[in-house]
């Protein structure tokens, strides 16, 4: 029996359009705009003005707080202006707008191919490189992966857990990752476990990726402690929560942090970043984007610079399809609708998804039948249909009391209603609501 | 057989009633009788505007309060707050009555799509997730959550237009609607002598041509309107004028000074032909 | 149509699954108890079946046209499930008008009264085919004896149903093959046990309903009257006569499983399925009524809010 989570989940088609694409390398912009708020926290404060030259791998912005993140520049050229820019949030927030010229890097930067694997710097170097690269969770939620290394006082990790689940729908950017680059990739883990102060880390693939299981698994020989782990298919298992409770068996509790259970979970991306930056000195300007979805000709995988606009990596997948009429940045399950196609590729851009227009609008919402198939599905234990009308109707208390903070937003509820409620919109608002009910109580 | 079912009846009767009473002493909660009196007085509508939950917790308030200073029942208004002052032998602070204004005007032909919205139509879900359908990302979404939120159906959304509208005579300036519109677009102005009153349609930070491309009907910050006004009542900041109630005088100057018409004035006998033109169509829909 | 951009929150994919989808599927979980029905009463099931669908479909349509002013909503099948669910719990010689009356008390007390589909408390068949109990409990209590094919409607032979029999005594009852294909006496969509089985096998696997409320009704039947049998095996049947006879396997697996009356969490449908299948033993063995399905499932129908408050699903992480 292959491991998975053990509450809810679903089965939504898989639909890896792009699994058999190389990765293909992206060209340069004519025009990066590189947001200056990538991650989860605080943005960063821009370092640069209007007018100054800047290579690959220059510093942007610097963190801007305890949970914040460096901004490397993705280009080389000039600063054209730092303005604001609609990003992925559909919000305008401010970016550094950059005029391409050439493609000069920093010196520091190692540029070579050959994999680097023994690493002797100290726990302390490993997280301070790993923090001046402006490393994040590549899985999407963007979290400042210094913060996860440095856990609070008194809690210890037992285990680094690393998820390369991509349980997501279309997406096969990680998948390609670990095909193409699985050398690299584990000793990115080797040097995480090092940096989290572990001695055991667990891969965990979903089984519909069996290439990428047996060729790490193949490499994994050459490392102590590290072991790859096939999980059985199921969505959300990519979540923090569930990957955690797939692979050791046990259950975050709510509001408490992965690592109450000994745990430490990390990207393959993530992964792979924090490789190149300990070894390779290499600051987070370029990442793998799939580009894929019924909208557009070619689905494929690119190694993209950060700030590229979303146009440039459709045209190179050979543009749209005549109906297309959504394009979501990330999975269809999690993603974000994008209003248009200048919004830059940040760090946390696993996908870019075009979805037809058939496929783009939601079928008119029924009365709740009560079938309790969202209760089924909820992979956090929840009660969907309760939620959404305690948030529809601003019943706080009652979201509360139900857990409605503890919603991880994975869309499970929504993907099963029969009745095509919009289950999660409601959930969402009343979870941030809640949120920052308990958050005024506190203070 | 009769005789039985009068002894039962009877007997299940008195056991009831004794446990009853029992209850009733043994978990007698005590309120203060002025609060009941206090409550009376109040207009009983429980919408929160006064910012306690309900009318009981109102009157709760005012009772325990030294004085009713800042305690104000907004649907009541003067009256019913000088009503809980003699109920109480307090002094009743002076109230000057306010009504909600919409500060955008956005409607279709101003602002047009750039995009189409296709998720739960409540405006706190589409705020969460982007801008809006328009260029504008500062305007009104349409999708009613303040005429959800307002307990007297005093606001409502036009088909017309997209944008929601006041009915003056139902308004009680309870303010739900302020605290329900995600875009903070509401707003409780000074009514007014004769309601009238003159406002900027528009909360549009953007730069002059930006917010200009995105509605035809925007603030641009040209500060004409500031120049004109003899009262300095109209400040601008970030990009945008804003007409202190407290200040204005209602002279109108502004109105006819503004180049996109972001200027709106209410309740006025109707405006001598030159204003037409220059106020535009969609001050006019507003004043009907 | 217009060539935006279309913006919403995620997910931005849907599983496919409808109402409608799951009412037509219990619909075609319900054919072969259908077909053995035709089988044994004939006409009457056909009659019954058609006439009480009929008047569902169109008392629903009618009270949303004409009394809520909605768009009527008869196309997801929920009104044509109602109808056959009544008929199933109906003798195949029941008059069409009182089948009518059935039809309006169903529909219009038990599912329109409250607000339509989703927020009736009771199951609407049930609420028909409890008011035709009381008001017509002569004809409500007469069924036909199986025959093969038969052609007349309403002037078959009468005879006691397996669970009349134990309630009066005397008698000699049915064997069990026969409780299982369905000869014997009974409403018609009862009779056969293993048609209905088949049914249940066919809901589990395509996900329309889960196994929690059925084996929970079943089991808790099946051991009570168990326990009675094994205390006083004269005065009390046998469980597995009590388990094939009457409307229990229809109501567990058709009728208890109704989405709108069931509670929602998995402990939820367990106590739930408890409760139909104590209330059930206990009307049958001490009751006056020989058949206590309908009320049990009714009366847990009453206490599903209160369920749902109690038993929550299992959150993630425990407490």
């Amino acid at each position: 029996m292959l491991k998975t989570f053990r509450i809810g989940g679903i089965h939504p088609p898989e639909n890896k359009l792009s699994v058999w694409k190389k990765v293909s390398v992206l060209p340069v912009p004519a025009q990066a705009v590189i947001p200056l708020g990538q991650h989860i926290g605080a943005p960063a404060q821009a370092v640069v003005k209007k007018g100054d030259m800047v290579k690959v791998g220059t510093l942007l912005g610097k963190s801007g707080g305890f949970i914040s993140s460096n901004i490397h520049s993705s280009v080389s050229g000039k600063v054209s202006k730092i303005d604001s820019a609609v990003d992925a949030s559909g919000y305008k927030r401010p970016a550094v707008y950059i005029d391409v010229e050439g493609d000069e890097w920093e010196e520091a930067i190692d540029r070579s191919d050959t994999p680097a694997k023994e690493c002797l710097l100290s726990t302390r170097e490993i997280i301070d490189r790993i923090t001046g690269a402006g490393v994040v969770g590549l899985g999407g939620a963007t979290f400042p992966t210094q913060v996860k290394l440095t856990p609070p006082a008194g809690m210890k990790a037992e285990m680094l857990i690393i998820n390369g689940v991509e349980c997501e729908p279309y997406l096969t950017s990680d998948h390609s990752l670990m095909t193409e680059k699985g050398e690299e990739v584990l000793a990115g883990v080797a040097i995480l476990m090092k940096a989290a102060g572990v001695d055991k880390a667990v891969v965990g693939i979903e089984n519909n990726k069996p290439d990428a299981i047996a060729y790490l698994r193949d490499l994994a020989k050459g490392y102590q402690g590290i072991e790859v782990a096939p999980l059985k298919v199921k969505y959300p298992q990519g979540g923090e929560k569930q990957l955690i409770d797939a692979v050791m068996r046990r259950q975050v509790k709510s509001g408490a942090l992965p690592i109450s259970v000994g745990a430490v979970v990390q990207n393959v991306g993530t992964a792979y970043a924090v490789y190149e930056a300990v070894q390779k000195n290499k600051p987070l300007v370029e990442r793998i984007v799939t580009v894929t979805g019924g909208g557009v000709r070619e689905p494929s995988n690119f190694l993209v610079r950060i700030g590229t606009p979303v146009r440039d990596l459709i045209e190179a997948a050979g543009g749209m399809t005549g109906d297309a009429g959504k394009i979501i940045g990330g999975g269809p399950m999690m993603g974000k609708a994008l209003v248009s196609e200048d919004v830059p590729i940040t760090k946390g851009s696993s996908g870019i998804l075009v979805l037809p227009r058939v496929e783009s609008v939601r079928k008119p919402a029924r009365s709740c039948i009560r079938c309790a198939k969202c209760v089924q599905a909820c992979p956090m234990g929840l009660n969907p249909s309760l939620l959404m009308n305690a948030a529809e109707f601003a019943a706080w208390e009652l979201a509360e009391k139900n857990y409605i903070v503890d919603c991880i937003e994975c869309g499970s509820c929504s993907f099963t209603c029969p009745a095509n409620r919009p289950l999660l919109d409601h959930i969402r608002m009343g979870k941030g609501k809640v949120m920052g009910i308990i958050r005024g109580r506190k203070s | 057989m009769i005789l039985i079912a009068i002894i039962t009846l009877g007997g299940i009767g008195v056991v009831s009633s004794g446990l009853l009473y029992v209850a009733s002493k043994k978990f007698e909660v005590y309120e203060n009788p002025l609060v009941a009196q206090v409550q009376e007085a109040l207009p009983a509508a429980n919408c929160g505007g006064c910012g306690y939950p309900g009318c009981s917790g109102f009157a709760g308030a005012c009772v325990g309060a030294q004085s009713l200073d800042g305690l104000l029942c907004p649907v009541g208004g003067a009256a019913v707050m000088n009503r809980i002052a003699a109920i109480l032998g307090k002094d009743a602070a002076g109230v000057e009555p306010k009504i909600a204004v919409v500060r955008c005007n956005g409607n279709c032909e101003a602002r047009p799509r750039v995009n189409r919205y296709d998720g739960a139509r409540n405006c706190a879900i589409a705020a969460s997730l982007y801008g809006g359908e328009t260029g504008c990302s500062y305007g009104c979404l349409g999708y009613g959550d303040c005429v959800t939120a307002c307990t007297f159906a005093a606001i409502g959304i036009n088909p017309a237009t997209g944008l929601p509208e006041v009915a003056e005579d139902r308004c009680t300036s309870c303010g739900a609607c302020v605290k329900a519109c995600p875009k903070g677009i509401i707003e409780l102005r000074k009514k007014g002598p004769k309601s009238r009153r003159i406002f900027v349609g528009c909360v549009n930070k953007d730069k002059g041509g930006v917010a200009r491309k995105a509605c035809s009907s925007a603030c641009i910050g040209c500060s004409k309107c500031e120049k004109e006004c003899k009262f300095d009542a109209i400040t601008i900041a970030d990009n945008l004028a804003y007409i202190d109630p407290q200040k204005c005088r209602l002279c109108r100057k502004c109105t006819a000074s503004c180049p996109t018409g972001a200027i709106y004035e209410l309740n006025f006998p109707p405006p001598r032909k030159e204003a037409v033109a220059a106020a535009g169509q969609v001050s006019e829909e507003k004043t009907n | 149509m217009e060539n935006k951009l279309i913006i919403s929150p995620s997910p931005h994919i849907h599983g496919g699954d409808s109402i409608q989808r799951n009412m037509y599927g219990v619909l075609l979980a319900l054919v072969p108890a259908f077909a053995v029905s035709v089988y044994y009463f004939g006409m009457g099931a056909l009659v019954v079946t058609a006439v009480s669908v009929a008047s569902c479909v169109l008392a629903e349509y009618l009270i949303q046209r004409f009394l809520l002013k909605r768009e009527p909503s008869i196309g997801d099948g929920s009104a044509i499930l109602t109808g056959v669910l009544l008929a199933f719990n109906l003798p195949s010689n029941l008059p069409a008008w009182i089948i009518v009356i059935g039809a309006l008390a169903a529909i219009g007390i038990g599912k329109m009264s409250f607000g339509g589909l989703g927020n009736n408390i009771f199951n609407p068949a049930l609420v028909g085919r409890v008011f035709l109990l009381i008001s017509f409990p002569a004809q409500m209590t007469t069924w036909p004896l199986p025959g093969k094919l038969p052609m007349e409607y309403t002037d078959s032979i009468t005879g006691a149903t397996t669970l009349s029999l134990l309630n009066e005594g005397g008698g000699s009852l049915p064997s069990v093959v026969d409780m299982l294909l369905g000869n014997m006496g009974g409403s018609l969509g009862e009779v056969s046990a293993a048609a209905l089985l088949l049914g249940f096998v066919y809901l589990l696997a395509r996900k329309i309903i889960t196994w929690h409320i059925p084996v929970a009704v079943i089991a808790t039947a099946f051991a009570m009257t168990g326990v009675m049998y094994l205390a006083d095996p004269l005065s009390y049947a046998d469980p597995v006569v009590h388990l094939l006879s009457g409307g229990l396997l229809l109501g567990a697996i058709f009728m208890a499983t109704d989405y709108v009356t069931s509670p929602m969490s998995s402990s939820g449908m367990i106590v739930y399925g408890v409760g139909i299948g104590l209330l059930t033993s206990v009307i049958r063995l001490f009751g006056s009524y020989p058949e206590g399905v309908s009320f049990a499932i009714l009366i847990m129908n009453a206490l599903t809010p209160l369920i749902n408050t109690y038993f929550k699903p299992k959150h993630f992480g425990g407490k």
